[in-house]
């Protein structure tokens, strides 16, 4: 490697000389403000060019799957069901999952009568320790206003139809606590092993607005 | 006055754009920044970010995308606790922004050759 | 009531206060003014109220789940009547749903 000063702040993933973003373009506001700021922190050491990087890969290794296998757990092992009622956050990281600083988990338990829906309307809260980086579209201004009003409208654009019977419950995020929904288990998964049910469990389904995918016949 | 963040229930009739972008290395960069400004380094609490994102003016919170409104929530804390000073920040925005520039035009392909070589 | 002593129990109708302030607040405007049932004692959280502006946060406040019917909040919801929302809301927030009468002091769970 070549003298370059890393202690800069200059993160990137190969050569050390290739500009940070993709294709160049102009200069714009944003790059020129986080750069700004991300220099003069480290600068005065409120943290560390080191920090930066390990911030960036442990966000990188959070995925819904981490979340689809507590799911499948929750539907097969009792006991880790009564964990993750209970106390969700610990029931997260028996899975392996590291929850320090993270919010408590509460996970919502659809039922064949109760369908549970999660959105943050004030801003954005999701589960991202058990899930990763939410999608553009949980963050929108047209998600979080219409899904407390117009559930199943909004569910429906997802292609989620539910019957009247099934309550749809819209649950808001307010409190500092993170909410992940325990899909219905689909009919005929019985022998199914905790990996291929995880592989049913979608990341829009432990957010509400899908169900679980069936198993192929 | 409805705080420009309280959307639940808005008269919103859009469909949900569920187009999934990957997030750019600059918004990467930017969650990175804010997780470490409120979690080890206790710079600030959650809600302070959330209140700095409040009180952002309803044309920034609706034409701000999300990662830009934490930009801008980040710059208001910092100076707010003293950690920068104003005049610092405008000198290295200053900085970085003719060094960037000055990478960009560096960076931009030669034209290639076009006659004779192999 | 501190957090030790929560004022209000599961099953109990109550009303969110319709309160316009300013500052930091994690009641959404949809549902001051709105009856619902608590579902769920959600537990002892940090005031983010005072949290947002420097404060430590303490003392820290029970929130109850709410579970609202949904046409109790929207006069032109177009799902069923059945259907519900349910919010975290603080403690001081909230009041008997007006016209209940209010339920015998219990002592708190252990």
């Amino acid at each position: 490697m070549s003298g370059h000063d890393h202690d800069h702040g200059h993160p990137h993933d190969a050569d050390a000389h290739a500009p940070i973003e993709e294709g160049g373009g102009p200069v714009t506001w944003d790059e020129v403000l986080e750069a700004a700021l991300r220099e003069l922190c480290i600068e005065k050491g409120v943290f560390s060019g080191t920090q930066v990087m390990q911030a960036l890969e442990s966000m990188d290794a959070r995925r819904p799957e981490d979340g689809a296998r507590l799911v499948a757990r929750f539907w097969t092992d009792p006991d880790f069901r009564r964990l993750a009622l209970e106390n969700g956050k610990a029931a997260a990281e028996t899975g392996g999952i590291d929850m320090t600083g993270a919010p408590d988990l509460v996970f919502l338990e659809n039922t064949p009568q109760v369908h549970h829906v999660v959105v943050c309307t004030l801003c954005s809260c999701y589960p991202k320790a058990v899930l990763g980086i939410p999608p553009a579209w949980y963050k929108s201004k047209a998600y979080r206003a219409r899904v407390v009003r117009e559930p199943r409208a909004v569910l429906k654009e997802f292609g989620t139809v539910l019957p009247k019977s099934v309550d749809v419950r819209v649950a808001d995020s307010t409190a500092e606590l993170r909410f992940l929904v325990v899909p219905l288990r689909p009919a005929g998964t019985e022998g199914l092993s905790l990996e291929q049910l995880a592989a049913l469990v979608t990341r829009d389904s432990m957010v509400g607005v899908t169900q679980a995918l069936s198993p192929s016949p | 006055m409805q705080p420009v963040h309280d959307l639940g229930g808005l008269p919103i009739h859009d469909p949900v754009d569920r187009n999934e972008h990957p997030y750019t290395f600059l918004e990467k960069r930017i969650d990175a920044m804010m997780r470490l400004l409120y979690g080890p380094c206790a710079l600030f609490k959650v809600d302070e970010m959330r209140r700095a994102i409040e009180s952002l003016s309803p044309e920034e919170y609706e034409h701000l995308t999300y990662y830009q409104k934490w930009l801008k929530a980040m710059r208001a804390l910092l100076l707010e606790k003293g950690v920068l000073q104003e005049g610092e920040l405008e000198k290295r925005i200053d900085a970085v922004q003719a060094r960037m520039e000055a990478e960009r035009r560096d960076t931009t392909p030669l034209k290639p050759h076009i006659e004779g070589r192999k | 009531m501190s957090a030790g002593h929560p004022a209000f129990q599961v099953g109990q109708r109550v009303r969110v206060l319709t309160r316009q302030p300013t500052g930091h607040f994690r009641t959404p405007g949809y549902v001051r003014g709105r009856v619902g049932v608590v579902q769920h004692l959600t537990g002892a959280y940090l005031n983010a109220e005072t949290l947002a502006h420097g404060g430590d946060g303490r003392p820290p406040l029970m929130m109850y789940r709410v579970q609202f019917q949904q046409p109790a909040l929207w006069p032109d919801y177009a799902g069923p009547a059945t259907d519900t929302l349910v919010v975290d809301i603080y403690e001081h927030w909230l009041e008997p749903a007006p016209g209940d009468p209010q339920p015998p002091q219990q002592e708190p769970r252990p």
